[in-house]
């Protein structure tokens, strides 16, 4: 089966540090695949360019088939604008800070971007925000504003905003990182219910190893811009190969 | 002539003033909103030509733009009638200073909010309309009271190309009678009264446009 995700040979630098160096990546359609590793090791960077967030400079990246950067394109992106937002229509984000929208209420944060981007009818945008909610749990809070919410049910409304986009590939960036302990749990129940979703492809940066374990297709180690070590996660945290692996494994379940 | 007869010609005067105030306010507000979006565009010519306009009528003194509007522009055919004028230089000094609140506000939008904007595809105009000015323009409006306070107090320069604001009004009593003390008294007051309706009149708004759940911090005092 044609890869979804593929990075061939993408060097991202910022100024004079280079954050992925030579990188190859490939991702099944429809696969949930854990990125872990150190601070600073690159994964956050490979969810921020899929999102076009951040340019690359070297290398070749496809993502549903579309290559981001364009022939002729230029700027940082080698890219139009119309080109990017052709991309983005099949990728979607979770923030690890949610970034909600503070003057939307929750169900106009969820429905503005398939009403203004994808021109669908706002009655029929309302009822599938409906059910997302329903889905995330939140449904009596439709009419609060983000800042009366919880870290938690603010970070499920930013899931069920970048589901109503109806993406073929959800990124999440650290989603419980900026949560209370005693919150963490209900963010993961909804992410635990996505990847249950057949066709949804899921990349997933986060430091819950456990979770990681569970829900995860695929566990890929990063270190210093590259991929030390990946695999099926049982054999991944049950029998780590490389020093480095082992190391940072021992160094996160002992704290 | 005793300070009741003072009254009409000073009421006359501050008919004047008031006119020339909130006129130059709203197409100051108008000229504020499109130089400070024009600065942050990633248009060069347009972000230059925003840039020139703002540091020209920031960096010149107003009295010297009055004369320049009022006689040197006439040189090379170009003239007003004296309030036009007035409220034409005033709007262009309010609107570069307000370009630079109108941009501040807008920069100041967490860099967070546009990354989410950006993940859910909204154009670049979209983001600003609908993500980033809701925001912005409520951190505008402290700003935005001391400049409209600042350009009432600045229309009393106009009286100097020949309007009969209320600056001008007590000048002409003044002349007349030499009641320096009452008139000018009389006329400090007058400003005073006009200045705290702007103040109240903008508070309002700001309180306006921060009440309810979405922003529930009280307005500053």
């Amino acid at each position: 089966m044609t890869s979804i995700i593929r990075f061939q040979n993408v060097t991202k630098r910022f100024g004079a540090l280079t954050v992925l160096d030579d990188f190859n990546f490939d991702v099944r359609p429809g696969e949930k695949v854990t990125l872990i590793g150190p601070s600073g090791s690159g994964k956050s960077t490979v969810l921020r360019i899929l999102m076009t967030l951040e340019p690359f400079q070297e290398g070749h990246l496809e993502l549903a088939g579309i290559s981001y950067h364009e022939p002729n394109g230029r700027g940082a992106f080698k890219a139009s604008e119309k080109h990017l937002h052709k991309i983005r229509c099949n990728v979607g984000m979770v923030f690890q800070s949610f970034n909600l929208f503070p003057h939307m209420t929750v169900l106009r944060n969820i429905v503005e971007a398939p009403v203004a981007v994808l021109k669908m009818k706002r009655a029929e945008v309302e009822s599938r925000a409906i059910d997302l909610l329903r889905m995330v749990g939140l449904l009596d809070k439709k009419d609060h504003y983000p800042s009366q919410l919880s870290g938690g049910q603010q970070q499920r409304v930013a899931i069920a905003r970048a589901l109503a986009m109806r993406p073929r590939v959800l990124l999440f960036d650290e989603p419980t990182s900026a949560l209370d302990p005693q919150l963490v749990g209900e963010v993961l129940g909804v992410i635990r219910a996505l990847a249950s979703e057949h066709d949804l492809t899921m990349l997933l940066v986060t430091h819950e190893m456990r979770f990681a374990r569970e829900v995860s297709d695929r566990v890929c180690f990063f270190d210093k811009g590259r991929i030390v070590e990946q695999g099926d996660p049982d054999r991944f945290f049950g029998n780590p190969e490389q020093p480095r692996t082992r190391e940072f494994l021992s160094s996160i379940l002992n704290d | 002539m005793t300070w009741t007869q003072y009254l009409a010609p000073l009421l006359k005067g501050a008919q004047v003033t008031v006119t020339i105030s909130l006129a130059s306010i709203a197409i100051g507000a108008i000229l504020a909103f499109a130089a400070g979006i024009a600065r942050i565009s990633s248009n060069r010519i347009l972000s230059g030509i925003a840039f020139a306009y703002v540091a020209l009528f920031r960096g010149t003194p107003l009295l010297v733009q009055l004369f320049w509007f009022y006689y040197a522009l006439p040189l090379i055919g170009i003239s007003f009638d004296p309030v036009t004028t007035g409220i034409v230089t005033l709007a262009l000094l309010t609107g570069a200073f307000g370009a630079e609140v109108v941009r501040g506000a807008l920069v100041a939008v967490p860099l967070a909010q546009h990354e989410a904007a950006r993940a859910l595809n909204f154009s670049r105009t979209y983001t600003l309309w609908h993500i980033s000015m809701p925001q912005a323009i409520i951190e505008m409006m402290p700003p935005f009271g001391n400049l409209a306070v600042q350009n009432l107090k600045d229309t009393a320069l106009v009286s100097l190309i020949s309007i009969a604001d209320l600056t001008f009004q007590a000048q002409s009593l003044r002349n007349i009678t030499l009641d320096s003390a009452t008139i000018y008294t009389m006329t400090l007051l007058g400003y005073f009264i006009i200045a705290l309706f702007l103040m109240f009149v903008l508070r309002f708004v700001e309180m306006k446009l921060r009440r309810g759940p979405a922003f529930p911090r009280s307005a500053h005092s």
